[in-house]
């Protein structure tokens, strides 16, 4: 097989591989910027406002949790397609990489808000509780105990949901948005070229294992229990 | 004196598995200005949750919770979180933010007040120094010892000039010396600051050292309450003989003998007392009760002595008893 990796393959393919690995970059990288704007504070709500939290409001926890589980529920796939129409009114198109993150956010925030939810929940009730009876409200304990409490967890949990989004870039590419899943498909797949779906699948998982090293190694850095 | 808090018929039902459990039954109380109030029960006798409704952590079903004349029932959630703010509270689990500093972690309730962060920093220093830990200023929780981390939650819990300490088993997660040292800097602060200082405990040496009034808690609710010597020299109710005198009493102490209740609290290492008793003032003590833990090779615990009936002998063993340090010794009373 390594014998196909020729001057020619290079020359022929080279710059797209390049091209295309930006597109997969921005598409992760914004999608979770964005996701997370969304996610975060889905998530600091489903905690807060739950029975057991700091604000408790039964309403308002009953629909983040069923609107969180109905995202989660539908395949990334299927929500592509269908929200064709919503994409095309928020970013003027639905495919592409501007296309792509609109179904990316939608389907990686309530993924995220999990995420989020399940990393706050780590952190000791009694600090909680201590914060409590010194009067803390409920926004000072989001602000100065929930989210710095629970940094190195989320930092974490970002690596898990950056490479999630990363997952679903490649499938967002067999329906337009470009990136590596769309050259692995195009060339590697129907045109057959098989360099080409080898190279994209080991640059991605070259990515996946940067974007694991990066958050877990920050998320050691910044955690002074470890200290 | 005016109490600085005063609970009166608090109720709080609890469902445990879907069954109602009372974890206070008309619980009522007092605290003067200036002392410090013991609670002691068994675990599950509902101390955590009285000293939570002291906050109003939790609230409860019925009765009321009025601390300096206020009563906490009635106010609005932000009425609430400032009245918090004058009765702080240190926990068995310490409870400091792991991510901040000690220094950090001292300043954390002055941020809640929005204290500008300069002079908030002075008052933290202060207090880390009060509590002996001024070089620990920039370490992170996770490298101090128990008994550091308490200090340090002590430092945070005085930073908002509170008027009320609350203690839950400030100290039974700690080794017996560092109980010993924390004890002393409660007492400490509550001489020097005249903060009113509530703790919280199972530990009856606890009471014991520092207390000047004590209530029983028992399955919800007061069993006894008053003067610590006073309930340790007679003991009315069960709950409060099961605490006071060591596992294993008889059922009837003997009528026609003195006893004596001793406690030992840990100051001392191998101490032979009732031995030495016998050698030196030639007074043979009955063991009626033990129960005596050597730890680091120090004894603490109690025992239960009965004396000979003879009031010159009696005399000679409580002179030579209260003189023997780190030991208390007093004499009790036969229940019926």
């Amino acid at each position: 097989m390594l014998e196909l990796f020729t001057v020619d393959f290079w020359n022929q393919y080279g710059l797209l591989l390049l091209k295309e690995t930006g597109s997969t970059l921005i598409m992760t990288g914004l999608s979770a910027l964005a996701a997370y704007l969304l996610g975060l504070p889905l998530g600091v709500l489903l905690v807060t406002s739950g029975s057991r939290g700091v604000a408790p409001h039964k309403v308002l926890h009953a629909i983040v949790d069923w609107a969180v589980n109905i995202g989660r529920s539908i395949p990334f796939m299927i929500l592509m397609c269908t929200i064709t129409g919503f994409t095309r009114l928020l970013v003027g198109t639905h495919i592409g990489v501007r296309g792509a993150i609109v179904p990316l956010v939608l389907s990686a925030a309530p993924f995220i808000a999990r995420m989020v939810e399940s990393s706050l929940r780590e952190v000791d009730a009694g600090v909680i509780e201590a914060a409590l009876s010194m009067g803390a409200s409920p926004w000072q304990i989001v602000k100065k105990v929930y989210l710095p409490e629970a940094l190195p967890s989320l930092t974490l949990g970002g690596s898990t949901s950056v490479v999630t989004i990363l997952a679903y870039t490649t499938i967002a590419g067999a329906i337009g948005a470009g990136g590596l899943g769309d050259l692995a498909l195009r060339y590697g797949y129907y045109r057959n070229v098989p360099p080409m779906a080898l190279f994209t699948v080991v640059l991605i998982i070259l990515l996946v294992q940067l974007i694991q090293t990066v958050f877990g190694r920050l998320s050691i850095k910044i955690d002074k229990r470890l200290r | 004196m005016k109490p600085i808090i005063r609970l009166s018929g608090l109720s709080k039902v609890y469902l445990q598995e879907g069954a109602p459990f009372q974890a206070l039954d008309q619980v009522s109380l007092e605290v003067l200005p200036g002392e410090i109030f013991g609670v002691i029960g068994l675990s599950g006798a509902g101390k955590s949750t009285l000293v939570r409704c002291v906050n109003l952590l939790e609230s409860p079903d019925a009765g009321i919770v009025e601390v300096e004349g206020q009563d906490l029932t009635r106010l609005s959630p932000a009425q609430l979180r400032l009245a918090r703010r004058k009765i702080s509270m240190i926990f068995q689990g310490f409870h400091l933010l792991m991510q901040r500093t000690c220094l950090e972690n001292v300043q954390f309730p002055l941020e809640l007040e929005k204290v500008p962060s300069s002079k908030a920093r002075k008052r933290a220093l202060e207090l880390l120094e009060l509590v002996g830990l001024a070089d620990k200023a920039n370490a992170y929780p996770a490298r101090l010892s128990g008994g550091q981390k308490q200090r340090v939650a002590i430092a945070r819990a005085l930073a908002t000039q509170p008027r009320v300490l609350l203690c839950d088993e400030a100290t039974s997660a700690l080794d017996p010396t560092t109980t010993t040292a924390i004890l002393e800097l409660l007492q400490d602060i509550n001489r020097r600051l005249g903060v009113t200082v509530v703790i919280i405990t199972h530990q009856m040496e606890v009471i014991e050292r520092i207390c000047t009034r004590v209530a029983i808690l028992d399955q919800g609710r007061v069993a006894e309450q008053g003067a610590v010597a006073e309930i340790f020299r007679n003991p009315k109710t069960d709950a409060a003989r099961r605490l006071v005198y060591p596992a294993g009493v008889p059922a009837e102490l003997p009528q026609e003998n003195p006893v004596i209740r001793l406690s030992f609290d840990g100051g001392a290492a191998y101490q032979p007392i009732v031995s030495s008793l016998a050698l030196e003032c030639g007074v043979k003590a009955n063991i009626l009760a033990a129960d005596l833990r050597p730890l680091e090779g120090k004894t603490f615990g109690t025992m239960l002595l009965e004396l000979p009936d003879d009031p010159a002998a009696r005399k000679k063993a409580l002179s030579y008893l209260t003189a023997q340090p780190h030991l208390t010794c007093e004499e009790v009373k036969p229940h019926a």
